[in-house]
């Protein structure tokens, strides 16, 4: 372990990282309703924090090892949480706790859109804007940000990078430097958010609330500056554009870049995982606009179609946001989707939840452990789209889906054990460690009732979620810090 | 530059090694192998792919269509071949190399014309280790001795020893001990550290010399650093493979050879091909074969098999049953550092040798040469300097106004001779040493020495020529 170097490169990461609370004091002074003085407080202490990190520690510079990799990437994101929560703190509102602040901060940066105030609408502008760009930020990772700007982290930055982007194979670049990925990674981001921003303003949001929700949308985050989410426009073209631009931010990227550069949509259409992560999509569409008509919950078929299809894109691609109070949906269907956001997005993508790829090579496993029973000589192997898939990728993961759903039930005990009921306790988990945002039962409009004992599991379950568990869970293990 | 590797072999893996290194290089390695790729992308920056390297799909996925570069190194000369054809044919690459192993194939240059097979330089590197160890054989109190400008230049590394007459010395007292002999010092290691070598510099035992001189001032200027080895009359190599076959036919003209080979087919083989040496077969590591062949009056021993560590522990043990010099080829570089301290007189790296050949094709600017010295860590370029005094920046200038970066020597220069200029003869030329007042002109050949590689951009971009000049 290299804890000089480490503590280098926080520091580094921290400095960068304060230059992101200018913007909202940019956005406060201009629409002059206050909120601007936390946050130059905020990036004072966050600046003066990295500095002190660093300036001790600056001429620090050997690789990072796989190891300090991991270290970095986890106390980034818990310090980035904590001071994240910085400006939100001191602004004082609502008289929000040190809690409330850092959960708010994580669930921005974790892009999971959990949030513990109600009355949104009225808040200061800057502190709105403040919450979309975390999302924003936390979406493609910001480690991948900084490996983009900051050629100095070398192949370091590729054990940074591994430990941020999600899904179970990391070794595919989309080019052959580390910093040229990342770059093109958030270019791609980049454009996302700005057709993103275009469409909803042209469908008839203001410029704030279009860029505001651009943010959250393409971060898959969940983030809105009305506490009625979505709902709030109540308009169908925004509700479908949200559609449009949560799927394609749900879908690997790297799909994206291939498309990009050979003008083609030939990379869509022969990806596995992105065939099965539409088709899961479209057959919990059809499930749950078949309930809604049937049960009558909506007045008119369109509605039902539009608000179902939002819904289960919503949801399932972990964004978590609303449009109708789909918690107090008929049967099986709030239960259902929170079942689908544990598929959640695709693998490289900026969704949470377990991943398409992971569930579909575990259906195709359990496919090939029933041929063996019938063939019991048979040589049969993992194919994802005609590539045969290593072992070891196999191995990992099972090892992830059971440490994932060890790891939610051992949580939804702590969060019964801590006073809440079973329907909060399940969903709080589900919502949080898939990245998804809304619950059930208590939390299914914010999570501001619930006690600071369960809001700190939360705040755990979001870092667990976007860090793909073991990032996190390799830290408490003894071999880690074994010399 | 968008470079593909095919092949992730042990050549594959070190070049690759040493072009991810430089900033401005995108890599890309394709190989069969998924656990050496894995292992390659844990450690470097470059990007893998796994799959027969010479089909179509491949090379696009690897973006040969971007490509400037394609370096064919698997370990079948035919998929090199095949690979460069593909390139060519399909992706336009501009610049192909192969690694072509067999003599059958270099026998015949015609055939590697941009209509036949489109290999635009070929890499062979047993020719290669062949030749550097000829040339050591030839001149054996030097430790490495490189070829410049056509072999007109050589650069010579040499340890210093107590009974050298310059030892104790400053560097200026060079001329005054032997007078018409230029010669320029372009570095001195002392204890692995690289010291700068100005006039005043004073030459201790155990140093490491590196210094530049016309080919036949080369005796001379050995024998001022160390009492001069015999020439060599008696070698025996250990292994009969490319490279023991290719030296003992080169050398058995001038020399005693013997070649001792473990694989019978191998060694009737080599004796129908060899008409002087001595072919044995049997164990290079028993030492009553080697008592038997006289180990104690070899000149010098080679150990050239595959093994590494057979290589070392024959060599050793020749060393101690007294032969005069042991030299070993080591692939693994850990290796190397390891027994140049002790029995073994000179490693050779062949990985290093090979890719001071491919590096020559990879540098910017008009490089017609490069060298990998002290495995790697210290280069040497030959460069030719075009443009004029405003395109260039370089050219017109003496050696005093050029800026060098740190580390940076100049050593000599190769001019054409005006005078020799006739029509229909080869143009002679000169080999001036670099003083601080020379002045370099246009299409001179100049020969640079770092000590510190990183700066070998600086270095690039120095020949360069400015946009000028078209």
């Amino acid at each position: 372990m290299q804890l000089l170097v480490i503590q280098r490169i926080l520091g580094l990461l921290l400095m960068i990282f304060s230059s992101t609370l200018l913007p909202p004091v940019f956005i406060g002074l201009y629409y002059g309703d206050g909120a601007t003085a936390p946050f130059i407080e905020a990036f004072g202490l966050t600046i003066a924090f990295g500095l002190l990190l660093w300036l001790p520690v600056r001429n620090q510079k050997k690789e990072l090892r796989l190891r300090d990799g991991f270290l970095v990437v986890v106390l980034f994101w818990t310090v980035l949480g904590i001071f994240g929560g910085l400006p939100i703190y001191l602004s004082g509102i609502y008289g929000i706790s040190v809690t409330d602040a850092v959960f708010e901060s994580m669930s921005g940066l974790t892009t999971t859109g959990a949030t513990v105030i109600s009355g949104i609408d009225t808040m200061p502008h800057a502190l709105l804007f403040y919450r979309q760009e975390l999302q924003w930020l936390g979406g493609m990772g910001i480690i991948v940000l900084a490996v983009a700007v900051l050629p100095m982290l070398g192949i370091g930055g590729m054990q940074l990078f591994r430990a941020e982007t999600p899904g179970p194979v990391k070794d595919n670049k989309l080019t052959p430097r580390i910093t040229e990925t990342a770059k093109a990674l958030w270019y791609i981001y980049l454009g996302l958010t700005i057709s993103c921003g275009l469409a909803y303003w042209l469908a008839g949001m203001s410029l704030f609330d279009a860029v505001a929700h651009a943010f959250s949308t393409i971060a898959i985050g969940g983030f809105s500056t009305h506490d009625a989410s979505i709902g709030y426009f109540d308009n169908t073209a925004i509700e479908l554009i949200a559609v449009v631009f949560m799927l394609l931010s749900g879908a690997n990227f790297a799909i994206h870049f291939a498309a990009i550069t050979h003008r083609t949509l030939k990379p869509y259409k022969r990806d596995a995982e992105f065939r099965t992560y539409i088709w899961v999509l479209l057959i919990v569409s059809i499930i749950t606009i078949g309930y809604l008509q049937f049960t009558k919950t909506f007045s008119s078929t369109t509605e039902s179609i539009v608000e179902g299809l939002f819904q289960v894109v919503s949801i399932g691609t972990t964004t978590g946001f609303t449009t109708a109070e789909y918690y107090s949906w008929p049967g099986f269907l709030p239960v259902l989707l929170l079942y689908v956001s544990f598929i959640g997005g695709c693998s490289g993508s900026t969704g949470g939840g377990i991943k398409v790829i992971r569930i579909l090579l575990l259906v195709k496993q359990g496919v090939r452990e029933l041929k063996r029973l019938v063939h019991p000589n048979a040589q049969i192997v993992v194919k994802i789209g005609k590539k045969p898939l290593p072992e070891k990728v196999i191995e990992a993961v099972w090892g992830f889906f059971a440490a994932y759903f060890a790891i939610s039930a051992l949580m939804i005990l702590l969060l019964m054990a801590s006073g809440l009921d079973q329907d909060t306790s399940f969903s709080a988990v589900a919502a949080c460690l898939n990245n998804l945002g809304p619950g059930l039962g208590d939390v299914s409009q914010n999570y501001a009732s619930i006690n600071d004992f369960a809001k700190w599991v939360l705040v755990l379950a979001m870092l667990l979620g976007r860090l793909e568990i073991f990032t996190l869970l390799v830290l408490f293990t003894p071999t880690f810090w074994r010399k | 530059m968008n470079i593909i590797i095919l092949g992730a072999g042990q050549v594959g893996s070190t070049v690759a090694t040493e072009l991810a290194r430089e900033e401005s290089n995108e890599i890309t390695v394709i190989d069969i192998n998924q656990t050496i790729l894995s292992d390659l992308q844990d450690r470097l920056d470059l990007r893998t792919i796994c799959g027969n390297a010479s089909y179509p799909n491949m090379l696009e996925a690897a973006g040969a269509d971007d490509a400037d570069m394609l370096i064919a190194l698997t370990n079948s000369d035919e998929i090199n071949m095949v690979a460069c054809q593909i390139a060519s044919t399909i992706f336009h690459t501009p610049t192909k190399i192969a690694r072509i192993r067999s003599v059958e194939y270099l026998r015949h240059p015609g055939l590697f014309a941009p209509e036949s097979i489109p290999v635009d330089f070929m890499i062979s590197p047993e020719s290669l280790v062949t030749e550097y160890l000829h040339h050591l054989i030839e001149h054996p109190s030097a430790l490495q001795v490189l070829d410049f400008a056509d072999g007109m230049v050589q650069l010579v590394a040499v340890k210093a020893y107590d009974n050298g007459p310059l030892v104790g010395h400053a560097l200026k007292a060079m001329k005054q001990h032997v007078p018409g002999v230029e010669m320029r010092v372009a570095a001195i290691f002392r204890e692995g550290q690289s010291i700068s070598p100005s006039a005043d510099c004073v030459i201790e035992a155990d140093d490491e010399v590196f210094f530049l001189a016309a080919r036949k001032h080369i005796p001379t200027v050995i024998a001022e650093m160390r009492k001069l080895d015999k020439p060599v009359k008696r070698v025996m190599l250990a292994g009969g493979g490319n490279i023991g076959g290719q030296l003992a036919a080169l050398l058995e003209k001038d020399y005693q050879v013997k070649v001792i080979e473990a694989n019978p087919a191998r060694a009737r083989q080599l004796s129908g091909m060899l008409d002087s040496t001595i072919v044995l077969l049997g164990d290079a590591a028993d030492p009553d074969l080697l008592l038997e062949e006289n180990i104690e009056s070899m000149d010098v021993f080679c150990a050239l098999t595959n093994d590494d560590e057979a290589n070392i522990l024959s060599s050793m043990l020749a060393k101690r049953m007294g032969a005069k010099k042991v030299m070993s080829l080591i692939n693994r570089s850990a290796y190397v550092d390891l027994v140049e301290s002790g029995l073994i007189d000179i490693a050779i790296s062949p990985h290093q040798v090979t890719i001071g050949a491919l590096l020559a094709h990879i540098r910017r600017g008009d490089v017609v040469a490069v060298h990998a010295l002290r495995r790697g860590s210290a280069e040497a370029i030959e460069a030719i300097a075009h443009g004029d005094k405003n395109s260039s920046r370089v050219v017109g200038r003496s050696i005093d106004q050029i800026k060098l970066p740190a580390g940076t020597t100049i050593g000599a220069i190769v001019r054409d001779k005006k005078e020799g200029k006739k029509e229909g003869k080869k143009p002679e030329k000169k080999v001036i040493i670099a003083h601080h007042d020379t002045v370099i002109e246009s299409e001179d050949h100049v020969i640079l020495f770092l000590t510190d590689k990183k700066k070998i951009t600086d270095v690039e971009k120095l020949f360069q020529v400015g946009l000028t000049y078209f």
